[in-house]
């Protein structure tokens, strides 16, 4: 059973699906307890965090306008962003996995994220003890 | 007797569930998406869902127009669509159509024009069908919550 460490769990979904954007959002807060942001492309994630935002995790999408979530991640952690990332990809063969974990994300998942995907995130967050 | 209307329609649910598991067009990502919804947000499902359907009716839209053009050539973008789409069928549990999908894409990376329009033709079916399941599953919902709440005066 995971428990709830020191402090609320902070987060953000980077997400062009609205859909996608609402499912998440809610799966965090409801089952984790966990605040979440929503934005809506890589950019739109990159101003957020170089405007000052800290997240402990950042569910980044893999495909997306503007830019997309591998160069995200790039840049969050050029900028020095600590935030565990975890990229979600629509492709279950290594290519996105791969360019993910070069870019400096923490995991990658396919598509869906669901509940046991955001417990395996969680076990290695340290505001978090089984 | 009272509470017969609203258990039968529950058991009717179940059934209609169950079989559509069953058949491969919902998976358990469907439960996951039952186990948000709550008093605080009663119709979660009910309205997830409905964005799906006015989203994805966009995107075979565009997915239709683009294999219409007469010159057409633009794979890439095509599979942009492909993308979304295959992105919010796992996410509300449309398995089905989510497998359309991937043979969709895998046939716009050879770009075989034949091949989309089978896959497309296919894809349009089985979005029509989940469709009209899941608004059979939400009519059977309202009508349990319906008869759930119906109250009868106490008989002395």
């Amino acid at each position: 059973m995971i428990v709830m460490a020191n402090n609320k769990i902070s987060a953000l979904i980077v997400d062009d699906d609205s859909i996608i954007r609402k499912i998440h959002k809610t799966m965090l807060e409801r089952l984790f307890n966990i605040e979440a942001e929503t934005v809506k492309d890589g950019k739109e994630a990159v101003e957020l965090c170089r405007s000052g935002a800290n997240f402990d995790i950042i569910f980044m999408d893999r495909e997306m306008p503007i830019m997309d979530g591998a160069e995200a991640t790039k840049q969050l952690r050029a900028m020095g962003v600590k935030s565990t990332i975890v990229g979600i990809t629509t492709r279950a063969g290594g290519e996105d996995r791969e360019e993910f974990l070069a870019a400096g994300s923490n995991h990658c998942f396919e598509k869906p994220l669901d509940r046991a995907k955001v417990e395996v995130v969680l076990r290695e967050h340290k505001k978090f003890t089984i | 007797m009272l509470g017969l209307g609203a258990d039968l329609l529950w058991a009717d649910m179940n059934r209609l569930l169950a079989f559509l598991f069953h058949q491969g067009v919902l998976d358990e990502q469907f439960l996951q998406l039952q186990q948000l919804q709550d008093e605080t947000s009663p119709n979660f499902v009910s309205e997830v869902v409905n964005i799906y359907f006015h989203e994805s009716e966009k995107l075979l839209t565009n997915l239709r127009a683009l294999l219409m053009e007469r010159e057409f050539s633009d794979y890439k973008k095509m599979g942009i669509h492909l993308n979304q789409f295959m992105g919010s069928s796992s996410s509300i549990g449309a398995k089905r159509v989510r497998n359309v999908c991937v043979a969709f894409r895998a046939a716009t990376q050879q770009n075989n024009r034949a091949g989309c329009l089978r896959a497309l033709e296919m894809l349009e079916h089985e979005y029509c069908y989940l469709k009209n399941k899941l608004h059979e599953l939400f009519q059977i919902e309202q009508q349990r919550a319906l008869a759930a709440g119906v109250r009868y005066p106490a008989q002395n």
